[in-house]
């Protein structure tokens, strides 16, 4: 019998001391669902297999991305190591503490000149040129337009064109020859709608497609350092800006007032529109056969610019960050200076990663391999982004209040529709004392 | 006097044969409820209640600021906040009015002697038994314009129940119905059950018409039932959140709690979210004490 309890023991201790050596070497990453943590996941084995380090990269749907890390980091919780935080997070997270500051393992591995100039800073800073760095851009993002390019090139549909509009049929260069097209393709007789945007009012999808209006006809939502807002949100640049977008809602497919990323790839791949607004992340899905048939007929554009020549884009990915609450501190550092070496970057962006390397963007071979790589290469260096500031969810929240009537309900004007976010936005400010 | 109230323990039990009093065990069963309750309910409750007085953040470190009662000034002051309240009275309405008519039918349908009635009965009320989010996620399935399966059988062509901003809290409240009218279905079933038949034939004797007969003797005799089934549905519908959030994010559906949620947990203004929350609590025990006053009208009736 005591034979046995000490067998037992022996047991119980051993599995005990596997589990916390098993522990210490665990890293967990926590992103949203979508095809680049696939990417991520298998990038990460290769770490495993190289240091013995196993690395998850556990996911959530996006819809609840922001409520559970946050949730998470409010409890000072543990269960996540490292984060792959959407931009806009980096005020809430660093003044609460929620972020370990990298600013030293930034400037130690020069990082500004790295990573592309834009992706430091809206993925890494905050506050604005403030030189204090909360993450490493990870995962480098943008909106871009995908088209179909058997309807461009059609000689039809060329002379149709080009006897209504006076120019030739071609992929658009400014905003203006976006809606033409988007007018000339719109014929819901035949199921065929012109152009599909984001108008989804849950999180920030409609801001993002109306600030690339807003950021290509020069146009800006206020300014990030001293967090004035009046006569710039509601600039008549911006006017202009929300009337076209609005005028874009006109061409797009039925049942189009709550549509994000899912919907706008759909409109291309069942051949509803000629053309659609998505994030550069979910364009591998759209030259892939299996998931869309109109693969070989999809092209692909940088967003337009603007009557004065601007071309911007609203920004989109995220830097990857260590939660101050991780007992693995010093593993998911250890981990951090693997990510960032130039061979693993290059590996990344092979495996479907959007890197933020600049070198690696800049390389013939990232540019050339795929058809809309080139398109998010010219995008990264021409985006904005919206408030990144610890309220930014509130700023958000007002701007799909006021701009969602407008765009999707025809309520009011434009220019009443920006006057009134730019009282929203200023109260909001007051009440923080920025 | 409670202790007398209280049967005696048979002297033979173990509880008996451990020295356990009556006493000890009432403490035993209760006292863990009571903790319970007072833990992760009341204690809650008032602790949430000091926060609605402070601009709090669970998001960030900063310590929780008085601040009095500019909460409740803001929140009463938004017009987006007095929307999304008439946007959710205009929910209960139409969905509690859907169910009593819905429910209240076909329980009248059901009080005969039919074949299979237990049977019909409880496939009936199938749809209160699934989650709220499965039911939004296939309602969704079911109103898609492009191939949901309502359009095709009623030959609506591409019509947009959720994404027209006028029809869509019609189309999320039809869910409700759908959904709760068995409820309302199942207590005016036992409320008609226990109308004395001796009533009927008498009003038979006397010829009374069949409306007569129903707003006379039928409906006062189920009414106290079937005004707690309808206080029910009515704090239910007026909480609702799942299936307004999962079926539709049109402005137009936005009820109190969808706001509620996005105040607290996508805005993390904890401080101004508890005192929304309190707003609603307040209103809530309001209306029910209204149905409950009348509820007790009926009964002395």
């Amino acid at each position: 019998m005591r034979m046995k309890w000490t067998g037992m023991l022996a047991g119980i201790g051993l599995a005990l001391s596997c589990g916390t050596s098993a522990l210490a070497q665990e890293l967990t990453i926590f992103w949203a669902e979508w095809d680049p943590a696939n990417y991520l996941q298998e990038l990460v084995n290769e770490y495993e297999a190289e240091t013995g380090v196993v690395v998850t990269v556990e996911t959530t749907p996006w819809a609840d991305f922001q409520t559970k890390a946050f949730t998470e980091f409010n409890a000072r919780g543990s269960a996540y190591d490292l984060i792959v935080g959407d931009s806009q997070w980096l005020g809430a997270a660093s003044e609460a503490g929620h972020y370990v500051d990298l600013t030293e393992f930034f400037n130690k591995h020069k990082l500004n000149e790295v990573m592309a100039p834009a992706t430091v800073k809206y993925y890494a800073e905050y506050p604005s040129n403030s030189g204090k760095y909360w993450a490493i851009p990870a995962e480098g993002d943008a909106v871009g337009w995908s088209y179909r390019k058997d309807w461009f090139e059609d000689p039809k549909e060329k002379e149709a064109f080009q006897a209504k509009y006076g120019y030739e049929l071609a992929v658009p260069k400014t905003f203006k020859e976006l809606r033409d097209l988007a007018e000339f393709f719109h014929r819901p007789d035949e199921n065929r709608y012109g152009i599909a945007i984001y108008t989804d009012n849950s999180y920030d999808a409609l801001v993002m497609g109306v600030e690339n209006a807003i950021f290509s006809y020069g146009g800006e939502l206020g300014n990030y350092e001293t967090y004035e807002v009046e006569g710039i949100i509601n600039s008549d640049k911006n006017v202009a800006a929300l009337e076209i977008y609005k005028e874009l809602y006109k061409f797009t497919p039925p049942g189009w007032a709550k549509s994000f990323f899912v919907e706008d790839n759909q409109a291309i791949t069942e051949g509803l529109a000629a053309m659609s607004m998505n994030y550069f992340a979910f364009f591998p899905a759209l030259v892939n056969e299996a998931t869309n048939p109109h693969a070989k007929n999809t092209g692909f554009f940088a967003n337009p610019a603007g009557p004065d020549g601007d071309q911007f884009a609203a920004l989109g990915g995220q830097g990857i960050s260590i939660v101050s609450y991780s007992e693995n501190q010093e593993e998911a550092m250890k981990f951090l200076e693997w990510f960032i070496r130039d061979d693993v970057q290059k590996r990344w962006a092979e495996l479907g990663g959007y890197t933020c390397h600049a070198a690696t963007l800049e390389s013939a071979e990232f540019r050339n391999a795929t058809p809309y790589n080139e398109a998010f290469y010219q995008t990264m260096f021409k985006v904005k982004d919206f408030w990144a500031t610890p309220e930014y969810a509130e700023l958000l929240q007002q701007a799909n209040q006021r701009l969602y009537p407008f765009v999707t309900g025809d309520q009011g004007t434009a220019k009443e529709t920006l006057d009134a976010l730019a009282a929203d936005w200023k109260a909001t400010f007051e009440k923080y004392n920025r | 006097m409670t202790t007398a109230v209280m049967a005696t323990l048979d002297p033979k039990s173990r509880a008996a044969a451990r020295g356990m009093s009556d006493l000890a065990i009432r403490n035993l069963f209760i006292i863990p409820t009571i903790a319970f309750l007072i833990i992760f309910n009341v204690f809650p409750l008032i602790y949430s209640l000091g926060y609605s007085f402070t601009d709090f953040r669970a998001s960030m470190n900063a310590p929780a600021r008085f601040v009095g009662l500019a909460n409740y000034r803001e929140l009463l002051n938004d017009p987006f906040i007095w929307s999304n309240f008439v946007i959710t009275a205009k929910y209960v309405i139409i969905s509690v009015v859907g169910q009593v008519l819905v429910g209240f039918g076909v329980a009248m349908l059901l009080n005969r002697t039919i074949p299979f009635k237990g049977l019909i009965t409880t496939l009936l009320l199938l749809p209160m038994m699934l989650s709220m989010a499965v039911v939004g996620l296939f309602w969704k399935l079911l109103y898609s314009p492009n191939f949901g399966i309502i359009n095709h059988a009623l030959g609506l062509g591409t019509f947009e129940w959720l994404s027209d901003p006028d029809m869509a809290l019609y189309a999320v409240a039809i869910v409700d119905i759908w959904m709760w009218s068995p409820f309302v279905m199942l207590l005016s079933l036992a409320g008609l059950s226990a109308v004395p038949k001796h009533l009927y034939e008498a009003a038979a004797i006397d010829r009374a018409g069949p409306l007569y007969t129903f707003f006379r003797i039928t409906l006062p005799l189920v009414a106290p039932i079937l005004m707690i089934a309808i206080i029910f549905r009515t704090m239910e519908a007026f909480k609702t959140f799942d299936l307004a959030f999962v079926l539709s994010s049109q402005p137009t559906t936005e009820v109190i709690s969808i706001r509620l949620y996005k105040m607290a947990f996508q805005q993390w203004q904890t401080g101004m979210s508890c005192a929304l929350a309190y707003i609603m609590l307040i209103m809530v025990l309001a209306i029910t004490n209204i149905y409950v006053k009348y509820l007790n009208k009926v009964k002395e009736r």
